[in-house]
C-alpha cells in the first residue's frame, strides 16, 4: 500500500507543479513559454522517476564521493602567469566580444528601475 | 621515388592516412606537409556537405616555420578538434546557437601541446549542444550522419569528430567524454575512442559539461595512433589544478608487449537487458579472441554499477546549471535584442540562447540543488558515486582490465530516439561508470554486427592512471581482429 505522500509523489513530484517548474526556471534565469512548461515537466518528472531507483540502496555511512584523484590543495606558485598578459589584443578579444559595450567597457541595463 | 609517392596518393584517397603514414611518407619525401593538409582539406570540402562532420574549416597555417616538426611523431599531421575546445582567435560554438559567434581567446592546453608538435588543424566538428546528448541530434547546427549509413546517428556527442575519422576527414580527432562522449560515438563509427584517467589530460580551454566528469581524448583510426595522441596531450597543467603531477610514459612503448597471463574481467552487469544480441556476439567473440591469446578471464561483479546512469543524471545536470550560469547575454555570446531589464537579458538571451537540452539539464540541476532537495538527489548520488567507485577498486585486486561492450546498440537511425530524452540517455549504460569512478577506458571496434552490419565498439577499461594496459590490450586485440 501506498502511503498518501508517496501516492501524492507519484501523481504529482513536490516542486515539479506547474508554479514549481515556473519558480525553477525563475531560479535558473531561463523563460519558458506555456509549451516548454508542459514538456519540461513531463520529461523531469519521467526523469526523475528513473532516479528514484538510487533509493533501492542503504548509504548510511557512505562518505560522498566528489572527485576522483584525490588531490588536494592543488596549488600553484605566487607568480606572473606570462601566459595572460594583458594587452590590446587581448583586450580586445575579451571586451571586444560583449554585446553592448562602451570604449573599454561592458555596458549592462540598470540594475534598479527608475521610479515612474 | 616517384612511384612511392603515386602509391601514397593512391592510399590516401582510398583508405586515408594513419599517424605512422604520416611519418613514413614525411620521413622518405612522398610528399609534403601542405599536400597532405590540402588533400584532407579538399576532401572535407567536397564530402562534408553529406555528413555534417565540421561545423568550421581553416586555411592551412601560412608561417612555413609551422610545417618544420620532423622530430616530433605527430609533425604535419592533420586533425579535427571538438567544437567546445578553444584555438585561439576562431569561433568556438560548442553546438549552439548561445555561442554561434563566439571567438576563443586562447588556445586550449591541447591545442597548445598538440600545435608545439607539429600538427595541423582542419577545423572543428559538430557536437551535441554543450557536449549534452548521444547522437548529435542536439546540435543547433544540424545533426552528423553516420558514415557507414547516412540515415543513422554518429553517436555523441563528439560526433562530428568520430565521423570525420571514420570517413577519413582527418587523420586524428580530439572529443571530451563526460559519460561515453568519445566512446559512444567511436564504438557507432567504427573507429578508436579514448577516455583518459580523469587528471591525465588538461581541461584548461574545454567548455566546461561536468568538471568532475569532463575529460578530453583522442578519437583515431587504430590504437598505436591513440597512444601517440594520447602522450602528446598529457600531462600536468597549472591552469587545471585537477592533472596529476607525475610524468607521461610513452605510450607506444609497450604494446608489443604479449598479454599472456593477464586477467580480464568480465561484468556480468554488463551483459544484461538492454543488449542487442548482435552487439553481444561480437563481444562475446572478441573475449573468446583474448582466452586464445592466453588471458585469464574472470567473471566479475559491480553491483553498483546499474544505478551509475541515475547517479550520473544527478551529479551532471547539477554541475551543468552551475557551469552554464556563466552564460548571461552580458560579457559573450547571444544577448537578447528584447531586454528592457537587466532580469530581462539574463531570462530572454538564455530563452532564446539554448536549446531544449540544455534547458532541460540546467532546470534538473537547479531543481537537485534547490532547497530542500539537496540532500535527497546531489548528496545522494555522490554516496553512490563512492559505491560504483568502490566495486571498480575491488574488481581491479582480481583483474588487470575489465571489458565489456561499449554501447547496448550498433548506431541507431536519426530521429530514433529523439522524442523520448531517458531513452537516449540508456544508451550510455556502460560509459558512465567509468566516468563515475574517474578511470580510463577505450573502445575498439570488434567487427560489424551480424543484421545490420554496422560495426560494433569493444571496451577495455583499466586501472586509474593505467592507460598503458588499456592500451595494450586493445593493441593486441586490433592485431588479432584484423
Amino acid at each position: 500500500m501506498l502511503t498518501d505522500k508517496e501516492a501524492k509523489s507519484r501523481s504529482e513530484r513536490p516542486g515539479l507543479s506547474t508554479t514549481g517548474i515556473k519558480h525553477i526556471a525563475s531560479l535558473a534565469r531561463i523563460k519558458i513559454t506555456e509549451k516548454e512548461e508542459k514538456g519540461l515537466k513531463k520529461d523531469l518528472s519521467s526523469i526523475l522517476e528513473y532516479i528514484d531507483k538510487l533509493n533501492e540502496v542503504d548509504t548510511t555511512g557512505i562518505e560522498p564521493l566528489y572527485q576522483t584523484t584525490g588531490l588536494v590543495d592543488s596549488f600553484r606558485s605566487d607568480e606572473h602567469r606570462k601566459d595572460f598578459e594583458m594587452n590590446e589584443e587581448l583586450n580586445e578579444k575579451l571586451i571586444g566580444q560583449a554585446p553592448h559595450k562602451e570604449n573599454r567597457f561592458i555596458k549592462v541595463k540598470s540594475v534598479f528601475e527608475r521610479d515612474k | 621515388m616517384h612511384m612511392h609517392k603515386i602509391e601514397y596518393m593512391l592510399k590516401l584517397m582510398i583508405n586515408g592516412f594513419t599517424i605512422k603514414d604520416i611519418q613514413e611518407g614525411l620521413a622518405k619525401g612522398h610528399f609534403r606537409a601542405e599536400e597532405v593538409f590540402k588533400k584532407y582539406s579538399d576532401k572535407i570540402k567536397k564530402e562534408n556537405k553529406k555528413l555534417n562532420a565540421y561545423l568550421s574549416v581553416f586555411e592551412p597555417p601560412l608561417e612555413n616555420g609551422k610545417w618544420k616538426m620532423e622530430t616530433s611523431p605527430l609533425a604535419g599531421v592533420p586533425a579535427a578538434i571538438k567544437d567546445n575546445i578553444l584555438i585561439d582567435g576562431t569561433v568556438c560554438t560548442a553546438g549552439s546557437k548561445i555561442l554561434k559567434n563566439y571567438i576563443s581567446a586562447y588556445d586550449a592546453t591541447v591545442i597548445k601541446k598538440l600545435r608545439k608538435a607539429g600538427v595541423t588543424f582542419l577545423g572543428k566538428t559538430n557536437l551535441d549542444e554543450f557536449a549534452m546528448g548521444s547522437s548529435t541530434e542536439n546540435s543547433a547546427f544540424g545533426v552528423t550522419k553516420n558514415p557507414h549509413d547516412l540515415t543513422r546517428v554518429p553517436g555523441g556527442s563528439s560526433g562530428g569528430s568520430a565521423a570525420a575519422v571514420a570517413a577519413d576527414l582527418a587523420v586524428f580527432a580530439l572529443g571530451s567524454d563526460t559519460g561515453g562522449s568519445i566512446r559512444q560515438p567511436a564504438s557507432l563509427c567504427g573507429v578508436v575512442g579514448l577516455k583518459p584517467t580523469y587528471g591525465r589530460v588538461s581541461r584548461h580551454g574545454l567548455i566546461a559539461l561536468a568538471s568532475s566528469l569532463d575529460q578530453i581524448g583522442p578519437i583515431t583510426k587504430n590504437v598505436y595512433d591513440s597512444a601517440l595522441v594520447l602522450g602528446a596531450i598529457s600531462g600536468h597543467d597549472v591552469f587545471d589544478s585537477t592533472t596529476v603531477p607525475s610524468d607521461v610514459p610513452d605510450y607506444t612503448k609497450n604494446l608489443n608487449k604479449d598479454i599472456k597471463g593477464l586477467r580480464i574481467g568480465v561484468p556480468k552487469e554488463f551483459f544484461g537487458e538492454g543488449l542487442e544480441d548482435e552487439v553481444n556476439q561480437k563481444v562475446q567473440e572478441s573475449i573468446s579472441k583474448l582466452k586464445n591469446m592466453g588471458c585469464e578471464i574472470v567473471d566479475i561483479s559491480l553491483p553498483h554499477a546499474k544505478y551509475a546512469l541515475a547517479a550520473y543524471y544527478i551529479i551532471v545536470p547539477c554541475e551543468a546549471s552551475a557551469n552554464l550560469a556563466r552564460l548571461d547575454g552580458i560579457r559573450y555570446g547571444h544577448s537578447s535584442k528584447d531586454a528592457k531589464t537587466l532580469l530581462d537579458t539574463y531570462l530572454e538571451s538564455r530563452s532564446e540562447g539554448f536549446g531544449a537540452e540544455p534547458k532541460r539539464r540546467i532546470m534538473l540541476g537547479t531543481y537537485a540543488l534547490s532547497s530542500g532537495y539537496y540532500d535527497a538527489y546531489y548528496l545522494k548520488a555522490q554516496k553512490i558515486r563512492a559505491l560504483i567507485k568502490n566495486d571498480f577498486d575491488n574488481a581491479f585486486k582480481k583483474v588487470d582490465v575489465i571489458v565489456g561492450p561499449t554501447s547496448p546498440s550498433v548506431a541507431f537511425k536519426i530521429g530514433e530516439k529523439a522524442s523520448d530524452p531517458l531513452s537516449l540517455y540508456l544508451s550510455d549504460i556502460y560509459t558512465v561508470p567509468i566516468n563515475l569512478a574517474g578511470i580510463p577506458a577505450l573502445s575498439l571496434p570488434c567487427g560489424n554486427g551480424r543484421e545490420s552490419n554496422l560495426p560494433v565498439g569493444f571496451q577495455v577499461i583499466g586501472r586509474p592512471f593505467d592507460e598503458e594496459t588499456v592500451l595494450r590490450v586493445s593493441y593486441q586485440l586490433e592485431q588479432v581482429l584484423k
